[in-house]
């Protein structure tokens, strides 16, 4: 893929020689930050639902299908091979990322989702016997609670869930009780969705892999914050969606260790997954391709990867000290508040904030801030037996990304003002 | 603030969103009927007490749950309108108010009177779940004919 944009440029890796922040440069590099919303400067503060996109990804998804489109991996003529090598180039790239060992554990799918659904059904399914256990934790996601119910049911297996503090952090004096014998994997959240909380999850995966439990991690909100290395982790696998790390949406990655996933049974059939089919019997493909049936989202994989080069070129440690930098300056506007409350203050967050207010209800706070072109998201996103275990029916929430200024944030803060002005 | 954040978050809805009328279980309903957005997480319960007989009037209805000031003084104000009302006129009541809402077309629309009030939710299409919640489990409520808690209505 050939863009452009210097700070585009392919790299193997992590780069520590990348150019210095410079958060107008990159806010000019998302033109949908240039929108008007109700006559006000967008300030786009709903990054854990879904993050915007720099032009660099918009260009390589409009250039594949203006220049390369076609199938990959069966055409024999030049546009197949293109869109091929191009696709192939994407799942490097997320090798280099995260730091998997070799490209072959690098399985597309459509996002976290798929990818949990992926190994409920494929790995975790065809081990479970009437009494064995899956563990989570509270913090997660519905798309890390129901896949397991739904496997827990056809096998009668049990779920657990790992308590937290007030504040939102793990209980990790009370994992070690948890991961018992028959305790057959983990499945937990890198960084909660609703309360940012970064989950010490280096340690916890040594706990469990000293049980012998293998461990998946749901890293759709690390990724886009978070260096990651699954290698040093130790992880047996990671989870994340492109489109909240700046790529589009229906792509997403499953990292599995290769000696887990030669075990595993297909999760679908169809084609390119195969080697060779009879009607008697059919001999499945190899890695990753065993695992990604039928065609391809292409384009997606492409614009992922070409997110991915955007985010090297950036440096995600400096992608973190920006973000932390304004999460900081954003707990202190909102503690600032009288009559808010902020839900989640673990000692270790990435940039969300989620609060509630005395004033107002979240989904009236939001409509008001909308009005004031500040977007955030109010609700139970997605973990409401979190919700419950905090007594709260729903939290507003704002999520920072690397293209997110202090003038967002005051934008923000202005906007609570005139909540509290409404509501008196 | 602007022009329709001023209709929407009328004195009225914040009063009623603040402090809802008849906001307490009913003991001795004849139905209850449970209202779930699964979009945001509002939950109310609307209870009635029809008199039976051969002309049903609801004598009392009330509500309690949680939720944002729109669902929740719409909900109020559903319940200060229905007391007196039979069932049909009731049912009647929500195809008005659901027309008054979505303004489906025509300009000849019936004066609701207080409800007028939820007028402004018309520009906020987001939020019209939001002011229906209570109107659905009332619907919910009369179709079930008797108790039947358990059963819920969801604006989805
Ligand atoms: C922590 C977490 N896990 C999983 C998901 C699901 O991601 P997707 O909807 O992209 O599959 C999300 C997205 O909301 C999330 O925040």
């Amino acid at each position: 893929m050939n863009i452009s944009d210097p700070l585009t440029a392919s790299s193997p890796g992590p780069r520590d020689n990348c150019p210095p922040f410079d958060i107008d440069t990159i806010r000019s590099q998302f033109p949908i930050l240039q929108r008007r919303i109700h006559g006000h400067p967008l300030a786009y503060l709903d990054n854990a639902a879904t993050s915007q996109k720099p032009r660099a990804v918009i260009d390589a998804i409009q250039k594949y299908y203006l220049q390369h489109n076609a199938n990959v991996h069966r055409g024999v003529y030049q546009l197949s091979e293109e869109a091929t090598h191009d696709y192939e180039a994407s799942r490097d790239k997320v090798q280099r990322f995260i730091n998997a060992r070799e490209r072959a554990e690098i399985i597309f799918v459509r996002g976290t989702t798929e990818a949990i659904n992926l190994v409920a059904h494929s790995f975790a399914k065809p081990r479970l016997n009437p009494g064995d256990e899956i563990l989570i934790s509270t913090l997660e996601h519905h798309s890390n609670i129901v896949p397991w119910q739904i496997i827990c049911q056809q096998t009668g297996a049990q779920l657990r869930v790992i308590p937290i503090s007030d504040a939102g952090e793990i209980d990790t004096t009370a994992v070690d009780t948890l991961l018992k014998p028959n305790c057959r994997l983990l499945s937990l959240t890198h960084v909660s969705n609703t309360l940012g909380t970064i989950n010490p999850i280096q340690q916890m995966i040594r706990q469990a892999h000293q049980h012998g439990i293998p461990v998946l991690i749901d890293g759709a909100q690390a990724v886009p914050h978070l260096q990651i290395d699954v290698q040093t982790l130790d992880a047996d696998f990671y989870a994340f969606s492109g489109h909240k790390v700046y790529g589009p949406t229906g792509i997403g990655v499953l990292y599995g260790k290769r000696e887990i996933l030669e075990q595993m049974q297909p999760y679908q059939g169809g084609g390119d997954m195969i080697s060779e089919v009879t009607f008697e019997q059919t001999e499945y493909n190899e890695l990753p391709y065993r695992f990604e049936a039928g065609t391809p989202n292409i384009a997606g994989a492409i614009g992922l990867g070409c997110a991915l080069d955007y985010l090297d070129a950036i440096g995600l440690q400096q992608i973190s000290r920006h973000e932390q930098s304004l999460l900081d300056y954003a707990t202190q506007a909102l503690s600032a508040i009288r009559g808010l409350r902020l839900i989640g203050t673990a000692r270790n967050k990435a940039g969300i904030l989620s609060f509630v207010m005395d004033a107002a209800h979240a989904h009236d706070v939001s409509t008001v801030l909308d009005q004031a072109g500040v977007a955030i998201r109010a609700g139970h996103h997605c973990t409401m037996p979190l919700m419950a275990r905090l007594g709260v029916a729903a939290t507003a929430r704002a999520s920072l990304a690397l293209y997110n200024n202090r003038t967002d944030i005051d934008a923000l803060a202005a906007g609570l003002q005139e909540v509290k002005r409404m509501f008196k | 603030m602007n022009q329709e954040l001023r209709e929407l978050y009328q004195e009225v809805i914040i009063d009623h969103g603040r402090h809802p009328r008849n906001f307490k279980v009913l003991e001795d309903h004849t139905h209850c009927q449970k209202g779930y957005n699964p979009l945001c997480g509002d939950r109310l319960q609307l209870y009635l007490r029809v008199r039976p007989g051969p002309q049903p009037v609801i004598e009392e209805a009330s509500f309690d749950g949680e939720g944002c000031a729109i669902s929740m003084a719409s909900a109020s104000l559903l319940t200060e309108s229905l007391k007196g009302k039979t069932p049909e006129e009731a049912k009647t009541l929500f195809q008005q108010f659901h027309q008054l809402l979505t303004g489906g077309g025509d300009n000849t629309q019936t004066d609701l009177g207080k409800l007028q009030v939820l007028t402004g939710v018309r520009a906020f299409p987001t939020r019209i779940k939001c002011a229906t919640l209570a109107w659905h489990a009332l619907l919910g409520a009369l179709d079930q004919g008797e108790n039947k808690p358990d059963n819920w209505v969801s604006t989805e």
